[in-house]
């Protein structure tokens, strides 16, 4: 076991609590940037596809497992994301007093896109702001629709079902989005949305959101405005979404509205429940999950008996059934998980299974309004 | 001094008068009790000043100004704070993130700067800990710093709930019965720090309480509800021997 002897109150704020940080953090950011020069071209861009994933994972975990507000439209926030990223670096777009359209460089198209995803989740978030629970879950699913609609009719914008290229992007000769270069774009990306986010979250917007997750009622006499707490983490969530959205455009290169559609929020809710609701960790996990499972379930059917192999629908089957037994067994997850594992050997030999018994819920006070 | 005022304060749900036409005064300094039986509308009133509920009649002003149409999270800057009936901490957060959410409404730094962790954010965090500290060593929950709520028993949380309220640095706290669900001693441990929040920290105490002992200890003015309408106001030993106080609680003798 480790004793911390705090001496200042920096020690509480700061990132890295002991020094035991700098060896495991430091550890796993040494092999994330040395993979590249190890691994073949598939494994590069499975990894990037997972930081892309974890970027969204972030965004959803901040909104849903620090807010407490559950979306079931994230794939919403990701193709507008994607489809901005695509058409400001693509085509080009025709502005007032300029005679050729306007191609951006990814400085400006990135963040542009992730603000405009933003945007639109200040748009959703005003109006449902008086929603909790299921009757939020269902408003954002149907705006997911929405824009899903948007997306395959808009055709003079995204092409509809046609679907619309992604230009590659060049820093003089070096084609970025593709291989080793694009691969540390994502993780740069990333590590900058963790940074901030774990910022945002040792801060008083931050303890405000997890404070309306908690008790709003009590959130509120605390001087915690609820309307505008909430409306800021749907946009910070929103726009961290589109961030990925856009890196997800140029790792397919070619859109359509088929990648943006209710499936791609399941998933993104999948991710944050069965890596660990309320935890950064669990958001990585859960999307080392997400990208995964499909993969580990087409192995596994190499040693099934056909019968069982071939039923049809039997991976959607095997998801879910791996959904219901992480929130029954596991409720916090893979990082629940973990923190279990990890306990079992700091505390070794005298691990207490009560340790994590879920502790008696005192009774709330009588719904408010 | 008079610190809050209730001017024929009233709210109806339906048909139900809830709380209707109540007049009273709190001095600054003092620790004024609202007693009843159960339903009169004394956790209500907390509501009303707290702006939960919108009142249907009446005004409240505090410290010179007219609160009844304050928006709800403005209340707690103005330095009125509040505790509940059943506890409502944050859960899954630890003792010190509770606390340091009872200094929200003195934070003044902006997101954008908040998710670059300026310098700014960090001496603003600092300065939050520290006055975080003062309540804890007068609540002597040094022990309890980093526990999540949700491994404390209830006696300690109740402590929590009141260093919360504490921490935003109120001229008037709300007690919804301090002492239920306590025993004797944490009981006694609690009449002391209300004697203590209002004589050290010169807050002034606005409680709803069952427990009589608790309320004769610490008590200045006593006001009695039944059926959301006032019955007595006085002393603890004026109420309590009131003919009409002992009908509400007692019945009327054969």
């Amino acid at each position: 076991m480790r004793f911390l002897f705090k001496t200042d109150y920096n020690q509480d704020i700061r990132i890295a609590k002991h020094s035991g940080y700098y060896w495991s953090y430091g550890l796993l950011l040494l092999i994330v940037f040395a993979a590249p020069f190890f691994l073949e071209g598939y494994y590069i861009g499975q990894l990037t596809q997972l930081y892309i994933v974890a970027i969204a994972g972030v965004g959803l975990m901040l909104l849903a497992g620090y807010t407490g507000l559950v979306s079931l439209g994230h794939a919403a926030f990701f193709g507008i994301g994607a489809y901005t990223e695509a058409v400001l670096t693509g085509n080009g777009i025709p502005l007032p007093f300029v005679e050729e359209p306007v191609v951006f460089s990814f400085f400006i198209s990135m963040p542009v896109a992730a603000i405009f995803a933003a945007l639109a989740g200040v748009a959703i978030g005003i109006p449902v702001l008086r929603l909790t629970g299921i009757y939020l879950a269902i408003a954002t699913f149907a705006f997911a629709l929405v824009i899903e609609e948007i997306l395959s009719r808009w055709e003079s914008v995204t092409n509809g079902y046609s679907g619309l290229l992604v230009e590659s992007l060049y820093v003089g000769d070096m084609e970025l989005t593709d291989g080793p270069p694009f691969y540390f774009l994502c993780l740069g990306m990333l590590l900058l949305v963790l940074l901030f986010s774990i910022n945002l979250l040792r801060s008083p917007t931050g303890r405000a959101m997890m404070a309306i997750r908690d008790s709003e009622i009590s959130a509120q006499s605390m001087g915690v405005n609820l309307a505008q707490v909430k409306t800021k983490a749907f946009a910070l969530s929103a726009g961290i979404t589109g961030l990925a959205g856009a890196l997800f455009a140029h790792k397919l290169g070619f859109l359509s509205p088929e990648s943006f559609t209710i499936f791609q929020s399941l998933e993104l809710l999948v991710l944050v429940v069965v890596g660990g609701i309320g935890s950064l960790h669990g958001a990585i996990f859960g999307a080392i999950f997400v990208l995964a499972l499909p993969q580990g379930l087409a192995i596994m059917k190499d040693y099934l008996p056909v019968t069982i192999a071939e039923t049809p629908g039997i991976e959607p089957f095997i998801f879910g059934l791996i959904l219901v037994l992480v929130i029954i067994f596991e409720p916090y997850g893979i990082y629940g998980r973990w923190l279990k594992i990890k306990l079992y050997f700091q505390m070794f030999p005298v691990y207490k299974k009560a340790t994590f018994k879920r502790q008696k819920a005192y009774m709330k006070s009588e719904r408010l309004k | 001094m008079t610190l809050f005022k209730a001017e024929n304060l009233a709210i109806n749900f339906g048909g139900v008068k809830a709380v209707d036409g109540v007049n009273f005064e709190i001095k600054q300094g003092e620790c004024f009790t609202i007693i009843g039986p159960n339903g009169a509308g004394k956790t209500t009133i907390f509501n009303l000043i707290s702006r939960i509920y919108d009142s249907t009649e009446g005004t409240m002003t505090f410290d010179g100004q007219d609160i009844t149409k304050v928006p709800p999270h403005a209340i707690a800057s103005l330095g009125i704070a509040r505790t509940f009936q059943n506890i409502e901490l944050f859960e899954h957060a630890s003792v010190l993130q509770n606390l340091l959410v009872g200094r929200h409404c003195h934070s003044r730094t902006g997101m954008f700067s908040e998710l670059l962790f300026l310098p700014s954010v960090r001496q603003a965090e600092v300065a939050h800990r520290e006055k975080v500290e003062d309540i804890i060593d007068f609540l002597d929950l040094q022990h309890y710093r980093d526990s999540m709520i949700m491994n404390l028993p209830y006696g300690v949380r109740k402590v929590v709930e009141l260093g919360r309220a504490l921490c935003t640095e109120p001229k008037l706290i709300l007690l919804d019965e301090p002492s239920s669900g306590l025993n004797v001693e944490e009981t006694q441990d609690m009449s002391f720090w209300i004697d203590d929040i209002k004589k050290d920290l010169g807050i002034t105490v606005l409680m709803v309480e069952h427990d009589m002992g608790l309320v004769s200890e610490v008590s200045d003015e006593v006001l009695v509800l039944n059926y959301g309408r006032m019955l007595a106001h006085g002393s603890p030993q004026e109420v309590q021997n009131d003919p009409e106080v002992i009908k509400a609680y007692l019945g009327e003798q054969e």
